[in-house]
């Protein structure tokens, strides 16, 4: 059984030794059992946040980090008891699959039956079986990462941290695999946390995400939350897509360039309303529209087509509608927004 | 990436010192002692003017650049034909003929002096074929002229693997953007080519140049009568007993070599590839 | 196209040529080891005489030049690898210092170095007669050919990733070197190993000045053979030089041929694995 364990940084911020600030000082909790996100752009510090926890980078003075009840900052790596998975993997060339497996094993001095059965373990967990005696240049991507994970888990951490494990996979693999980490996740009830800078990879596998930005923690919440609530504009705008336009209040009246919002719960003096597209509809025949627009350009998706309207604003709203008609270039439109769905940020 | 993995400075000392403690004892310390004791002969600190005013001294430094420098041109000419062409043309039996073309690499010195004598030698292959036509045997072994071949032998393997790594990287779509631009093959080899060749002959251009300059067994076994720098250090330590000059004219030669290697290095922009 | 097909004949018979020069000699002097007369030529027979007589008069010489490579080797490995490693990991202005220094034997005339050694330790009798004194020069000249054979193999790979790698595992500082760094730069050992085995055998310029007559070397006898015996002689002597040379030299070759990218199995056969 995996001894499980929450995690906890307080005030951790780092400063690289040729003076970059990678983060600013973050408090961040987590439960144990729990798979927390650390989602956002390259350079956000989601990475550095990781390697603070796993002990690779060393917070600056007055950071803690802990391991359930332990202070585990001053420890080096080696001693942390975690299991890490890397971006590109970090398997052992010189190394078979299973040895790779074992390596952990070994130096916790475990005798060659417990290990055999382990890495048997590991393998049977990942379906890689028959891979036990390649070497890792015969793997492919898909394989290598199955590997990876197979050697972090097979050590028992107490903490399991990915660094964008799937991104170096092409995109149906990573469908599948995101999938599979994620039942893995839930079976064995393991603290983990998974860095990535794809909004839906974070969606599908945080029990809550952490959304970074420039070093600092710009929102904390489950995935629902995040897309539904987002607490400013840089999160509502990095998660999803958002429409918005600018204008200003008239009472309970919003207006704009294209025509009016109304919205009973307006606030006084907003000067953009944002909405997200599946708020935003072609008005019903008949319908009393308020806001009209011409049609910028139409992508067909198959099953939907994704618009591109024109209302007057630097962006174009943009929408998703049933593919039952064309919309040509140019084409006028008129647009409905549900009520729900508008935010002032 | 850096390395974020501390290490700690017990570590660094464990794994610097043993090479450090070596290459002090053995090289700095006995290169400081031998730089005091150039300055100890008659001449003092002037031993290293005597170097471009004494008319033996002098002369022989000429004669070794001047060698050096023809062995250079020689070797880089040979080299990048050879080169571009074996890396260009795939043919049968190639292979064999690259291994061949690259075996005498490391042959010392000697045995490179050795080999002159076999083709240029007083029962030469030269020699022979000069015979056979009814001409003159010339030999030329153990002038300056058998000491540069001997040099151009030494050089040749290690050059042509330079360039032919060099060519393997030239992009060939700068060629075919060269040609398709109305280039003729005579423009592609100067526009394109060479200019792609050149941190290439520059880096090996320097090793040779500075082998060329510091070599000694090719010389001591070709003749003692070939008067360039190495050889007389040589005299002048052995049979002179004149250790003080032999020193100077050392450090002379040392600053020639790495100079050569280092003004290589900075118009390369990288790192010369190691002499071997 | 007439022309170009002209210009390519003329590039290939200069090659040959190029060829010709370097190989020529290497088999005249072998076949000049095993004629009876070399002045009357091939005519007058072969024989194996030459190359008994050197081995008899000589062989000292080729065993002590074997030792002092493999000594010359382990003290090379001793020295270099570790260094290799740190100066992989600090790849600052100080370690491009270290390395610059670490040239210098290279780059220096071996007369020079080897005039150092005797100014400076000539007086330790016993050190200067002994055959530690030549190791101690070929060790100077040779090391950074291993320094820099590891070097260049540890700077491709990603070691950082590997290591953090193996201390996420639990793996400390000489676990990690043991485990990951030794395995993972074999190649570079290897070819810097043959690198300093067939320099050291073949290093003549410090050498001449380094030994005494009981630490002659197999290029010192050859310069002795060369300037006092007959032809045939030094021949014979030299065919023994490259019966010992040749194999490494060959090795090295196949060492530095560029090896083939080994390409990761398409991301489909993942369906098959499991």
């Amino acid at each position: 059984m995996m001894q499980t364990v929450p995690i906890a940084l307080e005030n951790c911020a780092k400063t690289f030794a040729d003076g970059t600030r990678a983060l600013e000082a973050v408090n961040l909790e987590i439960a144990a059992g729990e798979t927390v996100v650390l989602l956002g752009p390259s350079g956000c510090g989601k990475t550095t946040t990781l390697r603070l926890i796993a002990g690779l980078e060393q917070p600056d003075a007055g950071g803690r980090v802990r391991f359930g009840a332990d202070d585990v900052t001053a420890l080096p790596i080696e001693k942390r008891n975690v299991g890490m998975v890397f971006q590109s993997y970090a398997l052992f060339p010189n190394m078979t699959v299973a040895e790779n497996i074992a390596y952990g094993l070994r130096l916790r001095r475990q005798s060659a039956a417990e290990q055999r059965a382990r890495v048997g373990e590991m393998l049977a967990l990942m379906r890689i079986e028959r891979l036990a005696e390649r070497s890792i240049d015969q793997l492919s991507g898909g394989q290598r990462q199955r590997v990876a994970l197979a050697r972090a888990l097979a050590v028992q951490p107490r903490v399991l941290l990915l660094d964008e494990p799937l991104t170096a996979l092409d995109a149906k693999l990573r469908d599948t695999l995101r999938f599979e980490i994620d039942s893995l996740l839930r079976e064995l009830g393991i603290t983990a946390i998974y860095v990535t800078h794809d909004q839906a990879e974070a969606m599908a596998l945080g029990d809550r995400i952490v959304v970074m930005d420039h070093g600092r923690i710009a929102q904390v919440g489950a995935p629902r939350e995040i897309y539904q609530q987002p607490a400013s504009r840089y999160v509502a705008e990095f998660i999803g897509t958002m429409n918005r336009l600018s204008g200003h209040a008239d009472g309970e009246v919003f207006r704009c360039a294209g025509g009016y919002v109304a919205w009973p719960a307006l606030p006084a003096g907003a000067q953009e309303i944002l909405f997200r597209p599946e708020d935003t509809r072609i008005a019903a025949d008949g319908e009393a529209a308020t806001l009209h627009g011409t049609v910028g350009a139409a992508f067909f998706c198959g099953n939907h087509v994704r618009l591109f309207v024109e209302v007057g604003e630097a962006q174009p709203l943009v929408l998703e509608t049933p593919a039952r008609r064309e919309y040509r270039h140019g084409e006028p439109v008129a647009l409905a927004i549900e009520t729900h769905g508008l935010m002032v940020l | 990436m850096s390395h974020s993995l501390a290490i700690s400075r017990r570590q660094s000392a464990l794994l610097l010192l043993p090479a450090a403690i070596f290459f002090t004892a053995f090289f700095l310390l006995p290169m400081l002692r031998l730089f005091f004791i150039s300055a100890s002969g008659q001449l003092g600190w002037s031993a290293y003017l005597a170097i471009v005013s004494d008319a033996n001294y002098f002369r022989a430094l000429w004669t070794t650049l001047a060698v050096a420098a023809v062995t250079t041109l020689l070797t880089l000419v040979i080299s990048a034909i050879s080169g571009v062409f074996l890396q260009r043309h795939a043919f049968p039996g190639r292979a064999l003929l690259v291994s061949a073309l690259t075996l005498p690499l490391a042959f010392p010195g000697v045995v490179v002096g050795f080999m002159v004598i076999m083709l240029a030698g007083r029962q030469g292959l030269i020699g022979e074929v000069f015979a056979l036509f009814g001409g003159e045997r010339p030999v030329f072994a153990y002038s300056l002229a058998g000491l540069c071949m001997g040099y151009v032998y030494f050089s040749i393997p290690r050059t042509i693997l330079t360039i032919m790594a060099a060519a393997e990287k030239l992009d060939p779509r700068l060629e075919e953007a060269a040609r398709s631009l109305g280039g003729s093959p005579w423009h592609v080899v100067r526009d394109v080519i060479l200019p792609g060749l050149r941190p290439a002959f520059v880096s090996s251009g320097a090793i040779c140049f500075a082998t060329a300059v510091g070599a000694f067994g090719t010389a001591f076994t070709l003749a003692t009568r070939i008067e360039v720098l190495p050889m007389l250090i040589y005299t002048e330590f052995t049979l002179s007993a004149n250790i003080a000059m032999a020193a100077a004219l050392s450090f002379s030669l040392g600053a020639v070599a790495w100079l050569a290697l280092a003004l290589a290095r900075s118009a390369a922009g990288a790192t010369v590839a190691a002499a071997g | 196209m007439k022309h170009g097909k002209l210009l390519l004949s003329l590039q290939f018979a200069f090659t040959l040529a190029v060829c010709a020069f370097l190989v020529v000699p290497v088999v005249m002097s072998i076949l000049a080891g095993l004629t009876v007369n070399y002045f009357v030529g091939l005519q007058s027979g072969l024989t194996l005489r030459w190359v008994f007589e050197v081995w008899d008069a000589y062989r000292d010489t080729l065993f002590l030049s074997l030792g002092l490579a493999l000594a010359c080797l382990a003290l090379t490995l001793l020295l270099g690898v570790p260094l290799a490693y740190l100066l992989a990991r600090s790849r600052g202005r100080l370690a491009r210092a270290i390395e610059e220094l670490l040239m210098l034997p290279v780059a220096v005339p071996g007369l020079a170095t080897a005039l150092g050694l005797i100014v400076a330790y000539g007086g330790f009798a016993g050190f200067r007669t002994s055959a530690a004194f030549i190791l101690v020069g070929h060790v100077l000249f040779t090391l950074p050919f291993m320094v820099r054979s590891v070097l260049a193999v540890l700077s491709v790979i990603d070691l950082p990733t590997l290591e953090e790698g193996a201390a996420s595992l639990g793996a400390g500082f000489w676990q990690r070197f043991r485990d990951i760094v030794l395995p993972n730069c074999r190649n570079g050992i290897l070819a810097g190993a043959l690198m300093v085995v067939t320099l050291s055998v073949g290093e003549f310029n410090m050498t001449w000045l380094l030994h005494t007559p009981f630490t002659k070397t197999l290029p010192v006898g050859l310069a002795d053979a060369y300037a006092s015996l007959r032809l045939e002689i030094g021949s014979a002597y030299t065919l023994i030089f490259f019966l010992l040379i040749t194999p490494l030299l060959l090795t090295l070759q196949v060492l530095a041929r560029p090896r083939r990218q080994s390409f990761a199995a398409p991301d489909n056969t993942i369906e098959n694995a499991s």
